[in-house]
């Protein structure tokens, strides 16, 4: 069995303080092993988008332990975050997030900027972003700005983007929220590709026939796991 | 990030809205190119009293009438000019002068409002100021009241052309003079063209063109040489002693000015200065609200581009990074409106001067001065909207529209 990747154990998030505090975690135990492709679904209310905040490292939980890649990030301070957020997860925006005013190149090289440690150089830039377009079939779209693209080609950016830092973590939320059927079976062949590749994929989502395309589906209810399992089957 | 690259994304902000942000700088130019215009007016101002201190020298001494004081300046009179030449020791000499605007008219044209100015024979050797062609006025004409003028340099040239003046007939106010002289060019002086004048003995000034009062022949001025500097304060005291008595009044509050030259330039010069204040004020007023000016628009950026801010967090950009961005794109606006503004304020310094309406001197340092008041106040109207910035959560950023 591969190592995992993201292990959570008892994690806690409490909003606000006193008779006024919300609980949105309480206590989530999970792990995410190195190469899987694991789905987070549950209605809304059921802290996934808190724990999806938290395990991007946008956001820190009141209790509990969070290790990402053997390292506690429970405890980091807004810099650190932003470095570990920089080398080590790529965000996919149900809204993609492209700036508008750059070609897809520009916005696919974004990340590259932040980077501190090991920092490539402008040209090895340039090539990485070039590559990372061409692993998602946009080699000839380089220098198109996001509204010459289509929806699909502008989330396709997106994960471009995603993954040019090479993170072990891709997360994806509701990555096909905004497309059509079609655009959308195409985000998903290309999560498959980089699942294929051996990328960690963790997508939150509420449409059960995306959920499926996971190799395994966690289930969120009011702040605690319900169902951690294949999922396939169970009635929603 | 590395400086460029912060600076290339601080650009590419900018550019975004290019109207705007040269509206934005529009307020920053207009502050540094008015502090630099305001240096260069007072500095010009300055220039010309020196020039005027040089040009009457400091060893002269006016007396006047107390300006404000009821009666003082039907007290001044000729004979207080004449005492003092009398009764004063360790002085060259007096020249009394009285003044009075008349029609003049020479062999080429006839000349309104020209400015006739009655003098005695002192009067070239304390204002060291002498005759081209001819000769000045003898006391003898002086005392005989003869009708006799040497003319202005400039006023020579309208008046008569190549032709030479001495010998003919100058026609004041319908008075016949005959011209016995023309004096050197000395040009303006502070605001006193001494080319354009005409000189008469002073005597028949009185008789002709002023209105003695009561058989008073009232006087503006009187201008007194002292032989040695070191004299100065004995020689003032002693006139003060003679007039005093003479008009029965208390030295210690006489109702006449006892001036050197040097007192009524520090006195114009605290006048420049004040106002030299007052325009840096000004100037310096209309940098802040350059400032404010780009710290509203930065404020506005940061919240229209909240979302890009939330990404940019999410893709790696720490607090420093996003602040950096924002504050450089404050100073790229402060900078570029302070090269704009220093480029307009020198330029138009320089027209102002061209076209005569006002004299200015650039003052070198005040390039550098606007330059740098320029960035300090895209610094400091700048941080506070990019710390805005970089405070901002990036979960609530990001769902921002």
């Amino acid at each position: 069995m591969a190592e995992a990747l993201i292990e959570v154990a008892a994690l806690e998030k409490v909003y606000g303080a006193g008779k006024s505090a919300v609980q949105a975690l309480r206590g989530i135990d999970m792990t995410i092993r190195r190469g899987e492709f694991v789905a987070i679904m549950g209605p809304s209310g059921s802290g996934k988008s808190t724990l999806m905040n938290i395990l991007g490292c946008l956001d820190q939980p009141t209790g509990g332990r969070y290790n990402l890649d053997g390292e506690d990030v429970s405890t980091l301070d807004v810099y650190d975050l932003a470095d570990i957020r920089n080398a080590k997860i790529g965000f996919v925006f149900q809204s993609f997030n492209l700036l508008p005013r750059l070609s897809a190149l520009k916005n696919v090289m974004l990340p590259m900027l932040y980077t501190w440690e090991n920092k490539p150089n402008a040209d090895e830039r340039e090539a990485r972003a070039i590559a990372a377009l061409e692993a998602v079939g946009l080699g000839d779209r380089v220098d198109h700005r996001p509204n010459e693209l289509s929806g699909g080609q502008q989330q396709r950016v997106a994960i471009a983007r995603a993954l040019v830092n090479r993170p072990p973590l891709i997360l994806a939320d509701e990555p096909t929220g905004n497309l059509d059927t079609q655009s959308g079976e195409e985000i998903m062949s290309v999560l498959h590709q980089l699942h294929a590749q051996g990328v960690t994929v963790l997508m939150v989502t509420h449409a059960h026939s995306l959920a499926n395309h996971a190799e395994r589906i966690i289930r969120l209810r009011d702040g605690v796991v319900q169902t951690n399992g294949d999922g396939k089957g169970d009635a929603l | 990030m590395s400086f460029w690259e912060t600076l290339e994304v601080a650009w590419e902000g900018l550019t975004l809205n290019k109207f705007r942000s040269f509206l934005t700088a529009l307020g920053v130019i207009i502050g540094v190119a008015a502090v630099i215009i305001m240096l260069a007016v007072s500095a010009g101002a300055e220039a010309a009293i020196a020039e005027q201190i040089n040009a009457l020298g400091a060893n002269l001494i006016l007396v006047g009438p107390r300006r404000g004081e009821p009666g003082a300046a039907r007290n001044f009179v000729y004979e207080d000019a004449q005492a003092i030449a009398e009764l004063v020791s360790g002085i060259v000499g007096v020249s009394a002068e009285e003044f009075s605007h008349q029609q003049v008219e020479g062999n080429l044209a006839r000349l309104e409002d020209i400015n006739i100015l009655g003098v005695d024979t002192a009067f070239p050797l304390v204002r060291d100021y002498g005759v081209a062609q001819g000769r000045f006025f003898t006391a003898e004409e002086v005392e005989r009241r003869l009708k006799v003028a040497v003319l202005g340099h400039g006023i020579a040239q309208d008046l008569f052309g190549a032709e030479d003046p001495v010998g003919q007939t100058l026609t004041i106010a319908a008075t016949r003079f005959t011209i016995i002289g023309v004096m050197t060019e000395k040009g303006m002086v502070g605001d006193t063209d001494y080319d354009g004048r005409v000189y008469i003995p002073i005597t028949v000034l009185f008789q002709y063109y002023a209105r003695s009062q009561m058989g008073r022949d009232r006087i503006r001025t009187a201008y007194v040489k002292v032989e040695n500097m070191e004299d100065l304060d004995r020689v003032i005291a002693r006139i003060t002693t003679v007039l005093a008595e003479k008009h029965g009044v208390n030295p210690a509050r006489p109702d006449f000015t006892v001036q050197t030259q040097q007192e009524i330039i520090s006195a114009q010069e605290a006048t420049t200065e004040t106002f030299r204040n007052l325009l840096a004020w000004v100037a310096g007023v209309s940098l802040i609200v350059g400032g404010i000016g780009i710290m509203n628009i930065m404020l506005v950026s940061v919240t229209e581009r909240t979302r890009e801010i939330g990404l940019r967090q999410a893709l790696g950009a720490n607090p420093d990074d996003v602040r950096r961005q924002f504050l450089l794109e404050a100073v790229i606006l402060s900078l570029t409106g302070g090269v704009l503004g220093a480029l307009l304020g020198v330029g138009g310094a320089e027209l102002m001067n061209t076209l005569g309406t006002i004299r200015t001197a650039l003052v070198p340092a005040s390039i550098p001065l606007a330059f740098g008041a320029a960035a300090a106040v895209g610094i400091f109207f700048g941080y506070y909207p990019a710390n805005q910035a970089a405070q901002l959560d990036p979960i609530e950023a990001l769902q921002r529209a």
